[in-house]
């Protein structure tokens, strides 16, 4: 499939989804259980124009952001140790397997009682990020061909040109991966989180605000905002990755 | 300097080499010739220092270059790429893609391995041991997945550049074995 057909397509599923929803909303016809699509992006558009929009976007992005970076460098850091040292490895899996599979509810009310609300969700994308980094780069690293290395050694090649020629260009598909499933869901259990501690200008908060005042349309503005952001972010990241990775192909 | 004294190894209860020895003489090309199974690989590892022996030892002096049985390429990396690995800055990017387009591979230069075919990955591993700096060139079936047109001028670019250097090469081609061995070694 060509890529303007692949896009005309993608676009074409989005719209039948809206008119689904659109029709779904004028039948029940209550602005409390669903407002319309138009109704949704009115709102949005309402709050573009608002400076409490925009630090609050500031305030959980820097945070989320944060947590996810922290998760990436933790994480590669660890599956380093995990690779090197296979009693590491065993001694941190079912940790690793806690981690992925406790609820973020539960590590969220746990990080409110040790470091408070305010920096809730930099504790949440992390510990959120550090499982999947980790389980993804030591799976990379396992899978490094060593007759690769061999190779390296037999031409001598030069510490530097060989982490990155040989290593790194094996393992960039597995971070791209990693980072690519990380960077969502640090968006959704970061919110998540901040919904539950509501730290004062957060999107967690305004969704929570919501919530509370029963603003449908303000739940889904803020929705819709935060799945923008999530999708920023993520082509972003992706753009920096396949930029490297270029570099790298060309050496 | 390349010298194999007394090598014996076995795998399992299967002896494969036997004291071997050999000076292999400097400035020349040595071929062994063999049979499939027969230990031809086991011996070009061993030399190479790949695979240590069951008894006896290598001497070897000098740097040395290989064309590895698997072409050992990395897949991610542009065939430019792969050979800039081991040249490092000594040869220009120009003279890379001109060695390329010598052995049929002239839109090459910045394609990733992975999409190129099996008879080019293997051109461009032949391409990586011949552009790096070596004393002793060591080929395992450095023509295998070759056409025949494609084999033939390579062949001669091959012997072209190994002129007045040390290689030992692993075949069970007679036919190569004519054109490029100065000493037969059969095993």
């Amino acid at each position: 499939m060509s890529r303007l057909k692949k896009f005309a397509v993608t676009v074409g599923a989005v719209v039948f989804w809206l008119v689904v929803w659109e029709i779904i909303a004028l039948k029940i016809d209550s602005d409390i259980i669903l407002v319309t699509p138009i109704e949704a992006a009115r709102r949005l558009a309402e709050l573009l124009t608002v400076g409490e929009f925009w630090g609050s976007v500031l305030f959980s992005s820097v945070r989320v952001l944060s947590g996810f970076a922290l998760g990436l460098a933790v994480g590669t850091a660890l599956a380093l140790v995990c690779y090197k040292v296979k009693f590491v490895k065993m001694l941190f899996a079912p940790l690793i397997s806690a981690m992925k599979s406790i609820p973020v509810a539960s590590f969220t009310i746990l990080a409110l009682i040790w470091i408070g609300s305010k920096n809730l969700s930099v504790l949440v994308s992390f510990l959120i990020c550090v499982p999947i980094v980790c389980a993804n780069m030591t799976e990379g690293m396992e899978q490094l061909d060593p007759k690769l290395s061999e190779m390296a050694k037999i031409f001598r090649i030069p510490p530097l040109r060989r982490f990155v020629g040989v290593y790194l260009s094996q393992l960039l598909p597995y971070f791209r991966a990693a980072s690519r499933l990380a960077i969502g869901l640090c968006w959704k259990s970061g919110v998540a989180a901040e919904v539950i501690g509501i730290p004062n200008g957060s999107v967690g908060e305004k969704l929570y605000q919501s919530k509370v005042y029963l603003e449908t349309a303000d739940l889904f503005a803020w929705t819709a905002a935060v799945i923008i952001l999530s999708f920023l972010c993520e082509k972003l990241f992706m753009l920096l990755i396949d930029l490297l990775y270029k570099r790298v192909e060309q050496l | 300097m390349l010298k194999a004294v007394n090598i014996s190894k076995k795998f399992g209860g299967n002896i494969v080499l036997e004291n071997f020895s050999r000076d292999f003489p400097d400035g020349k090309t040595a071929v062994i010739l063999g049979r499939s199974g027969c230990g031809k690989t086991t011996l070009l590892n061993i030399l190479m220092g790949l695979l240590p022996p069951d008894g006896g030892e290598v001497l070897r002096d000098g740097q040395i270059s290989a064309v590895f049985q698997e072409n050992r390429l990395c897949e991610n990396l542009s065939a430019g790429a792969n050979i800039r690995l081991v040249t490092g800055g000594a040869i220009a990017d120009e003279q890379i893609a001109r060695e390329l387009s010598a052995v049929g591979l002239s839109d090459c230069m910045k394609k990733p391995v992975r999409e190129l075919s099996g008879g080019m990955k293997r051109r461009v591993a032949l391409l990586r041991a011949l552009l790096s700096k070596y004393d002793i060139l060591f080929a395992d079936e450095p023509f295998k997945g070759l056409d025949l047109d494609t084999k033939q001028s390579v062949l001669q670019y091959f012997r072209e550049k190994t002129l007045g250097k040390t290689v030992v090469l692993v075949t069970h081609d007679s036919a190569e074995c004519e054109l490029l061995a100065d000493e037969v070694i059969r095993l």
